[in-house]
C-alpha cells in the first residue's frame, strides 16, 4: 500500500508537484500495480544471479583521442534561458 | 573535562590527466571558455550514450596500485541519481558495490612516528559542471552554468577513519597527493581543483569504542584550510558534547574568512541516491595482466625513493623526505647528482637557496629556469675555485631570474675568484698600511682582529678574493 | 497503380529501370498523407521540403549514373524518439516540444548514407510508454483498419502510416512490444531485433536495457531490407554488439522444411481472446504443411514478465528522465521562484499522467529500503525469464503466439486502467527482457481487425525468425489485406 505520505515523498524524490488529487489517483494505481508486482515475491530466486546487462559484452572502451566539440551557440540553441556563453537558471536557494 | 579523541576520514577527489572526458570525446584543458569543451553526450541531450575511455580506467587501477589497493577483477559502473543544475542528467555516473580498488593504505609520518592509514576504496565517476553566482549562492539573483568540467575524469579515495589530529589529516593528504603526482595520473592541483578534499569527523571520550556522531566537512581548498577546519570542528565538537548536547549528523562548510565551519541547511530531504548499475555501460572485467602491466609501468614512489636516497646517497632521513616530497624535486636532484656527485651538497643547495627562491618567487620545481644540468654546472665552479661560496650565491640568485649558464653570469658581472697569489698579495699590503691599528691589535694577541682585516681586503675586491689565500697571505705578512 | 501501397523491393526495381522517380515516389507518399493524415494523425512533423530535396539528389545521382544503394530513393518514417538533427524531436512530450538536436541518430546516419527518403516523425505514446497512442501529449493516431481505434502502441503512428500508405517504410523502438504490438493491430509486419544489434545512439531512452529500435514494412522482404540498413556495430553504444550482419534477404528461401517451432502454452492460455487463438492455430497449420515440426512447449516463468517489466522499465526511466529539468533544451515552468520549484513545476507541467506514473513507480522501485525487495529481485525474475527461452531453444528453432491477446481497441476503452493496459503487453514484454529478436506478421482478420503472429528466434536469429515468416507469406495473403 502506497500511502499519501510515500507519494509525496516519492514525488519530491522525482521533482514532480503534485495536486491532492493526482497524489490520490497516484496513491491507488501505484498500489494496485505494487500489489500486482508483489507476485514476484513468490518466487524462490535465492542464488539466482540478477541479469542487468543482457549481452555477454565486457570491457567496451574508446581510446582517448579528443574530437569536435560543438560550437557554443550550438550548444545554447535550445537552452529556454541563457546569458553571454552560459545557461541561465534561477536562483538555487 | 573528559579527554576526547577525534575520528577523521578523508574523502579526496582526484581529477585525472587525460585528454578527453571519461564518456565522450570533448577535451579537458582547464580554463577554456565557458560551454567550451561540450559535445552532446556531456551536455546530456536526449538520446545520448556514454563510451568508456580506456586510460581512465588505466589511470584509475594505477592509482589504485600505489596506494597498495587490491584491483577488482569484476567492476560496473552505477548511476547516482540527484537534482542538481551542474548534473546535466540529473545523475552521476559513478562506482557503488564493485569499485575498481579496494583495501588500500599508505604510511605517514607525523612528529616523528610512522602511523599507516587504511585506504577503503578508490572509484571512478564523472565531474560536474560549474555554477557562476553573483556575489554568495544565496543572495545572487540567478546563477550560470558552465558544462566544460561535466565529465571530467575523477577519482574518488577514500579513507578509513584511522586519524587522529589535523596534523594526521594533512599528512595523509600530502602523502596521497605526492603518490598520486608520482603516479602521474593527476597534476593534483588544489587550486584548480583537481584534488579536492572533504572530511568526516567525529569526536569521542577516549576509551569509548563506539564512535561519535559525525559531521561531514567540504570546501577546504588548501592544506592550511583542511588543518584549520579539522582542528576547529574537533573544537567545535568537543564544546558541543561538553555543553551536554548532540553533534547534529550533516554537512557543513569551512568558511574560510570567518574560519569556522557552517552548518549546509537546505530544503532538500535526506539523501536517496537511487544507486542501480547504468544499463547503458557494459560491466568490467579486469585481466590479471592488464593490472600486472600497469604494475609495472610504476615509477618508483615516494617511500621506496626516499629509502633509496638514503642509502644511495647517504643524506639525513630529513632531506630524503623533503626531496621526495615531489616527483619533479626528486628527479631535479637526482639529475643534479648525476652531473655532480657530492650528494649532500646539491641537496643542501636544492633544500637551501633553490626552496628558498622559490617560496619568494611563488614557483613550481617544474618551472624554475635553472636546469640541474646548471646547477651541477655552478657547483663544479665552486668546487674548483673558480668562485668562492659566497660569490656563487649572488651567480645563482642570477641564474634564478634570468636562466642563464653560470658561466655567462660570472663573465658577465666579472665575479671569477682573483687567486693570483701577487694580486691579493697587492691588495694585503695596501689594506696592512691603512689599518695599523688593528694590525696592532692582532699582533698583541687578540687574533680575531684578523677578520677585519679579510673583510677589507674583499671588500677592495669585491668579493673576488679566494678567502683562503686571503688568510694564508695576511697571515704570513702579520706574523713576520 | 497506387505507389504509395507497394512495398519497397517493388519501388526498387521501379527506380532502377527508371519507371518512376524517387521524386514522384515521394510526392505520391505525401500526396495519400495529404488525402488521409486528417483521419489517421500518423505524424508528429512532416518533412515534405527536405524529402523532396533528397528524392530530387537521387534522381540526379541515378540519371549520372552513380552507383546507388539499394534502398536509395525509398520513403521511411521516423518514431518522433529518435533524433534527427534540424528536424523538430518531440517524443510527443510536452516537455520537448520545441527540441532541436544538433545531431542524428545513428540509425538516421545509416538511412541517410542508404540514400533513403525521410517523410516525416510520427506519433507515440509519450516517451514510448503506452499501448495505444493515447499518451502523445499532442493528439491520438487512428487505426487505419478504424479510426475509432487505437493503432496500438507506443509506435503507434508508425505503424498506422505503414498500414495508410502514408509511407513505404518506418522505423519503430519497441521496449515491451512497442513495434510488434502496434504492427498486430494495424495488420503490417514489425519486427523487434536482438538487443544490441541496432545502435541505440540518439534513441531518446526511455528503458535503456529494454529499448530496441526496429523495422515496420508491409512485407517481409521490406523488412529484411530495412534490417540490413539499420543493423551493426556502433561504436558509439557501448550496448550494441560488434557482429557480422549477414544479408538479411538471402534468408527467404520459402524452404522450412524440417524447422522445429514451439508453442509455449503460456502464450495459448487464459487471457487470450479466442478469436486470437484460433488465428494462431489456424497458423499453426499452415507451417504444419510446410513440413514444419510444431510442438507445445513452455515458458514457465512467463506470468512474472509483467511484474518484472513494470519494475525494471519504469526505474530505468526514472533516470533517464530526470534531465528534463527545463535548464538545458525544452520547455521550463514560467515563474517559478527558485531551482527546486522550477525543476517541479517544469517536470509536472512538462509529463503527461503516464509518464509521472511510471518516474514515480521507478523512483520507489529504486529508493532506499526498496531495492532489493523491488528491482534487484525483478533483474533475479530477469535471469530466469531468460533462461527459459535458453532452455526452450535447445529444442526448438523458433517460438510461435500471439503478438497481442486481443485486436485493436476502442479509443479511451483502457486509459483509466493502467493495468489493464499494461495487459496489452503480455506476450511480448518477455522478448525484451531476454533480449532475444522477434517479429510480428499479419495472420488473420478478426471481424474486420488484423491479427498479428509473433515469432521469437534465439539472439541474433534474425535470419531465422526472416525465413519463416516469409515462408508463411508466401502461403498466406494477409499481409496484401488493406484498411478501407
Amino acid at each position: 500500500m502506497i500511502s499519501i505520505k510515500d507519494v509525496e515523498h516519492v514525488a519530491l524524490l522525482a521533482r514532480l508537484t503534485l495536486t491532492e488529487d493526482e497524489k490520490q489517483i497516484y496513491s491507488k494505481q501505484l498500489s494496485d500495480i505494487l500489489e500486482h508486482v508483489h507476485k514476484l515475491q513468490d518466487l524462490n530466486t535465492d542464488g539466482i544471479q540478477p541479469t542487468a546487462h543482457v549481452l555477454p559484452l565486457k570491457n567496451v572502451f574508446r581510446e582517448d583521442r579528443v574530437g569536435e566539440h560543438m560550437p557554443v551557440d550550438q550548444v545554447l540553441a535550445n537552452a529556454p534561458d541563457r546569458q553571454d556563453k552560459f545557461f541561465k537558471v534561477p536562483k538555487i536557494v | 573535562m573528559a579527554q576526547y579523541e577525534a575520528v577523521i576520514g578523508l574523502e579526496v577527489h582526484v581529477e585525472l590527466k587525460t585528454n578527453t572526458k571519461i564518456f565522450c570525446h570533448s577535451g579537458t584543458e582547464f580554463g577554456a571558455d565557458p560551454n567550451h569543451h561540450v559535445c552532446p553526450v556531456c551536455l546530456g541531450l536526449p538520446g545520448v550514450l556514454p563510451v568508456v575511455n580506456k586510460k581512465v580506467v588505466e589511470h584509475a587501477i594505477k592509482a589504485g596500485l600505489a596506494l597498495n589497493c587490491q584491483i577488482a577483477a569484476f567492476s560496473k559502473f552505477d548511476r547516482k541519481n540527484y537534482y542538481y543544475p551542474d548534473l546535466p542528467k540529473n545523475y552521476q555516473i559513478s562506482q557503488y558495490d564493485l569499485p575498481i580498488a579496494e583495501h588500500g593504505c599508505l604510511e605517514i609520518n607525523v612528529n616523528g612516528a610512522d602511523k599507516r592509514i587504511g585506504i577503503t576504496r578508490v572509484h571512478m565517476e564523472e565531474d560536474a559542471g560549474k555554477l557562476v553566482h553573483q556575489g554568495t549562492i544565496s543572495t545572487t539573483p540567478y546563477s550560470l552554468v558552465d558544462y566544460n568540467r561535466t565529465g571530467v575524469p575523477l577519482i574518488e579515495i577514500v579513507s578509513e577513519p584511522d586519524m587522529r589530529s589535523a596534523d594526521e589529516a594533512v599528512a595523509y593528504l600530502e602523502k596521497l597527493k605526492a603518490i598520486i603526482q608520482y603516479t602521474g595520473v593527476s597534476d593534483c592541483k588544489m587550486q584548480e581543483g583537481s584534488l579536492r578534499c572533504d572530511a568526516n569527523i567525529s569526536v569521542r571520550p577516549v576509551g569509548q569504542a563506539e564512535l561519535g556522531t559525525k559531521a561531514e566537512i567540504k570546501n577546504m581548498n588548501s592544506f592550511k584550510a583542511l588543518h584549520k577546519a579539522v582542528s576547529y570542528e574537533i573544537e567545535r565538537q568537543i564544546e558541543v558534547l561538553e555543553d551536554g548536547e548532540k553533534v547534529v549528523q550533516e554537512t557543513r562548510t569551512w568558511d574560510e574568512a570567518q574560519g569556522e565551519t557552517l552548518s549546509m541547511r537546505s530544503k532538500e530531504e535526506a539523501h536517496d541516491y537511487r544507486y542501480f548499475p547504468d544499463p547503458d555501460l557494459a560491466p568490467m572485467v579486469i585481466a590479471r595482466d592488464w593490472v600486472e602491466e600497469i604494475r609495472a609501468g610504476l615509477p618508483e614512489l615516494p617511500d621506496e625513493r626516499r629509502e633509496r636516497f638514503v642509502s644511495a646517497y647517504s643524506l639525513p632521513e630529513y632531506d630524503a623526505t623533503v626531496l621526495t616530497g615531489t616527483r619533479e624535486l626528486a628527479d631535479y636532484y637526482e639529475q643534479c647528482v648525476e652531473l655532480y656527485n657530492n650528494p649532500k651538497l646539491v641537496s643542501n643547495w636544492v633544500m637551501g637557496d633553490l626552496a628558498r627562491m622559490m617560496n619568494i618567487s611563488g614557483q613550481e620545481i617544474k618551472n624554475v629556469r635553472i636546469s640541474p644540468a646548471q646547477l651541477a654546472k655552478m657547483l663544479e665552479l665552486l668546487d674548483n675555485g673558480t668562485i668562492s661560496g659566497k660569490i656563487a650565491k649572488t651567480v645563482f640568485e642570477e641564474m634564478f631570474n634570468t636562466g642563464k649558464d653560470p658561466g655567462q653570469v660570472i663573465e658577465e658581472k666579472e665575479l671569477v675568484q682573483i687567486s693570483d697569489a701577487g694580486l691579493i698579495d697587492k691588495v694585503v699590503v695596501e689594506v696592512i698600511a691603512a689599518n695599523p691599528k688593528s694590525v696592532e691589535d692582532y699582533r698583541a694577541g687578540k687574533e680575531k682582529a684578523i677578520g677585519f682585516l679579510v673583510g677589507q681586503v674583499m671588500k677592495l675586491t669585491k668579493g673576488k678574493a679566494n678567502p683562503g689565500l686571503v688568510n694564508e697571505l695576511l697571515k704570513i705578512k702579520l706574523d713576520k | 497503380m497506387q505507389l504509395h501501397y507497394l512495398t519497397a523491393h517493388q519501388l526498387h526495381d521501379m527506380l532502377v529501370s527508371k519507371q518512376i522517380s524517387a521524386e514522384e515516389l515521394t510526392r505520391a507518399v505525401f500526396d495519400r498523407i495529404e488525402q488521409v493524415e486528417e483521419k489517421i494523425r500518423a505524424y508528429v512533423t512532416l518533412t515534405q521540403e527536405r524529402a523532396l530535396n533528397y528524392a530530387r539528389l537521387v534522381d540526379k545521382a541515378r540519371l549520372a549514373g552513380e552507383a546507388l544503394p539499394l534502398m536509395a530513393g525509398i520513403p521511411v518514417a521516423i518514431k518522433d524518439n529518435m533524433c534527427t538533427k534540424g528536424v523538430r524531436t518531440t517524443c510527443a512530450s510536452k516537455i520537448l516540444y520545441n527540441y532541436i538536436p544538433p545531431y542524428n541518430a545513428t540509425v538516421i546516419e545509416r538511412l541517410n548514407e542508404a540514400r533513403t527518403v525521410m517523410v516525416g516523425k510520427t506519433n507515440l505514446d509519450e516517451f514510448a510508454m503506452g499501448s495505444s497512442c493515447e499518451n502523445s501529449a499532442f493528439f491520438t493516431t487512428c487505426n487505419p483498419w478504424d479510426t475509432n481505434r487505437v493503432p496500438g502502441g507506443s509506435s503507434g503512428g508508425s505503424a498506422a502510416a505503414v498500414a495508410a500508405g502514408e509511407t513505404i517504410l518506418a522505423l519503430g523502438s519497441d521496449t515491451g512490444g512497442s513495434i510488434r504490438q502496434p504492427a498486430s493491430f494495424c495488420g503490417v509486419v514489425g519486427m523487434k531485433p536482438t538487443y544490441g544489434a541496432v545502435s541505440r545512439y540518439g534513441l531518446v531512452a526511455y528503458a535503456s536495457s529494454l529499448d530496441q529500435i526496429g523495422p515496420f514494412a508491409r512485407d517481409v522482404t521490406d523488412c529484411a531490407m530495412l534490417l540490413n540498413v539499420i543493423c551493426g556495430h556502433d561504436p558509439l553504444d557501448s550496448t550494441s554488439v560488434p557482429y557480422d550482419v549477414p544479408d538479411y534477404t538471402a534468408f527467404l528461401t520459402g524452404d522450412v522444411k524440417g524447422v522445429k517451432i514451439g508453442v509455449p502454452r503460456e502464450y495459448m492460455g487464459e487471457g487470450i481472446d479466442p478469436a486470437v487463438k484460433e488465428v494462431i492455430k489456424k497458423a499453426i497449420d499452415v507451417y504444419t504443411g510446410l513440413g514444419v515440426v510444431v510442438e507445445e512447449t513452455t515458458l514457465p516463468h512467463t506470468e512474472y514478465a509483467l511484474p518484472a517489466y513494470y519494475l525494471i522499465a519504469p526505474a530505468e526511466a526514472s533516470s533517464n528522465l530526470a534531465r528534463y529539468d527545463g535548464v538545458r533544451y525544452g520547455y521550463r515552468a514560467k515563474d517559478a521562484g527558485d531551482l527546486v520549484d522550477m525543476f517541479m513545476q517544469t517536470r509536472s507541467e512538462g509529463f503527461g499522467a503516464e509518464v509521472k506514473r511510471r518516474i514515480m513507480l521507478g523512483t520507489y522501485a529504486l529508493s532506499a529500503g526498496y531495492y532489493d525487495a523491488y528491482y534487484n529481485k525483478a533483474l533475479k525474475v530477469r535471469t530466469l525469464i531468460k533462461t527459459d527461452f535458453d532452455r526452450a531453444f535447445e529444442q526448438f528453432d523458433l517460438l510461435l503466439g500471439p503478438t497481442a491477446p486481443v485486436t485493436s481497441f476502442k479509443r479511451g476503452e483502457k486509459v483509466d486502467d493502467p493495468l489493464q493496459m499494461y495487459m496489452v503487453d503480455i506476450c511480448t514484454l518477455a522478448v525484451n527482457l531476454a533480449g532475444i529478436p522477434a517479429i510480428s506478421i499479419p495472420a488473420g482478420i478478426v471481424d474486420n481487425l488484423p491479427v498479428g503472429l509473433q515469432l521469437i528466434g534465439r539472439p541474433f536469429g534474425e535470419g531465422d525468425i526472416l525465413r519463416a515468416a516469409h515462408a508463411f507469406e508466401q502461403n498466406t495473403d494477409y499481409h496484401c489485406k488493406l484498411p478501407e
